[in-house]
């Protein structure tokens, strides 16, 4: 059997990992990519903790944030979309306009 | 031997068995492809190699062995490579959750029966619909990996085809799935064991007619066969996505697309014609064999389409995915939906 | 014994896909690596006794979600990241911040690590509670999300449909509108 605590720290190595490439990629696709593995290392906490506990509620609250997630995805590719349109550009450094 | 490595044994041998005949289908498919046309042409199709063309398969497979492999200088080398993979694993891994026959014990070899399939999952439907929508990814990497007009074209539309078409087919599934009370493919077929009056068999094409026209076309269309091929039609995109192939690469291809039309029919088989269920034979547990029967009929409507209709224009094929079949299904849901509160009431 | 074999193999995966995801210079690499990280993650939920969840992860995650990202790589013929542009762009050295951001990652993941041990019960075998064979039907998973939480099922309809129109809307060209 494995225990919790392995799941978990799988979970908190891959949130670390998604938050270093959101600040470290000069890339927006690479940025929501890094957003999406944030997304996974939270969802796999809440199926872990679901099922430690006996219940289905760890796989319910996954469900909601995949669905938020892929709203979220499509809205954020739209942004890139019109942004690229603009600049030419996926450098989130290009887009310094409103920069005092 | 003991009973846990005899049944070891006979489930690896179960899983062979699969496989191999899933690559024979995908040959077989071939020859009667080009035997069905011929015959509806009103000529003999291929008819010189072996006795009435029967070892044409073998003498395609042999030649496209020994083409040369190549590769357009601009085209990405991983990609390019990875695209025949993907397609072809989605394609074989997907019918590993579909049941097709009911459980034997082999003439009481095994104490306890083992079931004839390769997974017996407890959501084999979703499991089945998530591994063909993996499919897509082979056409859309082979379209962009090309680094060609013609397979960018062919891969873009066959891919945005491909996700239309599977929200019909998810919906059309929805509605069985309410009949039956279970994801699990084997309880799903179990359920439509029997006769009405005692002889109308209890099939699901009965109950959901709609559904199953529906069930149909959204497979044709995810298969990229017959009335919706334009994305690999030879007369307006070369061969679309899969223009810049050859050789092994190439074979893969349509093989993955035989495979993924047999893997269409025996969902539709399990689901609406009951499966394995069918008189006489399965007494001697020969079910599997009207599985086969089943199966060969929906293939043999698959290729008969194909060579009877004009297919349809990229946009109206689109506009059919999302304004018609979408709706019907949905609304074939809610009906079923009605129905069976009403008569459960 | 095999399950824990099948757990590091599959966290191995999923954590190694990751690492190369934000390493890659090529979005196209980038999205092919995730889907497989995705599709170990699956196979941990699958592990957790989660099938539906699983396949949902594949359905929703790797086989739509992705499939947008890779229209949107392919469509826009996303430029690479650019080495050289880079140093020059940005007024700090390059190089520097990025080796204090990845100390800074690799503290983190320290100090998660480290928080996690110290906690009590999470040492405890996962899946000693709760009866396996309901936990994992979809059918209880159903009853739970139509009447405990049927709210946020219906408002996460009206949320995708203002995403639906949100997305349509801002990636529509200028002149169409």
């Amino acid at each position: 059997m494995i225990p919790l605590g392995h799941y978990l720290v799988v979970s908190a190595v891959l949130f670390a990992i998604g938050t270093a490439g959101v600040f470290l990629r000069r890339n927006l696709i690479t940025i929501l990519l890094s957003i999406e593995i944030m997304l996974n290392a939270v969802n796999l906490s809440f199926v872990a903790f679901g099922r430690a506990q006996g219940t289905v509620d760890g796989q319910i609250i996954t469900f909601f944030v995949m669905t938020v997630a892929a709203a979220e995805a499509a809205v954020g590719l739209a942004i890139v979309i019109a942004l690229f349109r603009h600049r030419e550009s996926l450098n989130p450094d290009a887009f310094t306009s409103l920069k005092w | 031997m003991e009973q846990a490595t005899l049944r070891f044994v006979i489930q690896l041998g179960i899983i062979g068995l699969t496989f191999f005949m899933l690559i024979n289908a995908s040959a077989l498919l071939v020859l009667a492809e080009r035997k069905i046309m011929g015959f509806m042409q009103q000529r003999y199709g291929p008819y010189l190699v072996g006795p009435h063309g029967l070892l044409q398969p073998l003498a395609d497979i042999l030649k496209l062995l020994f083409k040369e492999e190549l590769r357009p200088k601009g085209a990405d080398k991983w990609l390019f490579t990875l695209a025949p993979i993907v397609s072809i694993t989605a394609a074989f891994a997907a019918f590993a959750a579909v049941p097709w026959g009911a459980e034997t014990t082999f003439f009481g070899l095994l104490d306890t029966p083992v079931k004839l399939g390769v997974a017996d999952v407890n959501v084999a439907v979703l499991v089945v619909f998530a591994i063909t929508s993996m499919g897509v990814y082979g056409i859309v990497l082979a379209g962009w990996s090309s680094n060609s007009k013609y397979s960018l074209l062919g891969g873009l539309r066959s891919s945005a085809q491909m996700i239309s078409y599977e929200l019909a087919y998810a919906t059309a599934l929805a509605s069985v799935i309410m009949l039956a009370g279970s994801l699990s493919l084997r309880s799903v077929v179990d359920a439509q064991a029997g006769y009405w009056f005692g002889f109308v068999p209890r099939w699901y094409l009965f109950l959901q007619p709609v559904g199953f026209i529906i069930y149909v076309i959204a497979g044709v269309a995810e298969t990229n066969r017959a009335p919706f091929d334009f994305p690999e039609a030879e007369q307006e995109l070369v061969a679309g996505y899969n223009t810049e192939y050859s050789s092994v690469r190439f074979a893969l291809f349509p093989q993955a697309e035989y495979i993924n039309m047999t893997t269409m029919s025996a969902v539709a088989t399990d689901l609406y014609l009951g499966g394995w269920h069918g008189p006489f034979l399965e007494r001697y547990g020969l079910g599997w064999a009207w599985f086969l029967i089943k199966v060969g009929v929906i293939l043999f409507a698959y290729i008969w389409v194909r060579w009877t209709v004009p297919r349809y224009r990229y946009d109206q094929l689109m506009q059919f995915g999302w304004k018609w079949l979408f709706p019907a299904a949905v609304l074939n849901l809610i009906a079923t939906a009605a129905l069976i509160l009403y008569f459960n009431a | 014994m095999p399950e824990t074999v099948l757990f590091y193999v599959f966290a191995a995966v999923a954590i190694g896909a990751s690492l190369l995801v934000i390493g890659q210079r090529n979005p196209m690499y980038s999205i092919m690596l995730l889907i497989a990280s995705f599709g170990a993650l699956s196979a941990l939920y699958i592990q957790l006794d989660a099938p539906f969840v699983a396949m949902a992860q594949i359905i929703v995650y790797a086989g739509a979600i992705m499939v947008l990202f890779l229209f949107v790589v392919m469509l826009l013929n996303a430029p690479q990241e650019d080495a050289a542009q880079w140093d020059r762009t940005h007024p700090l050295r390059r190089p520097g911040v990025a080796r204090f951001g990845a100390m800074l990652a690799a503290l983190l993941i320290v100090q998660l690590v480290w928080a996690l041990v110290r906690v009590s019960d999470v040492g405890v075998a996962v899946g000693a509670r709760g009866d396996v064979a309901e936990l994992s039907s979809v059918r209880s998973v159903g009853r739970v999300l139509f009447t405990d939480y049927v709210f946020a099922f219906e408002a996460t309809s009206i949320l995708i449909l203002v995403a639906m129109v949100g997305a349509v809307l801002l990636a529509a060209r200028e002149e169409q509108r």
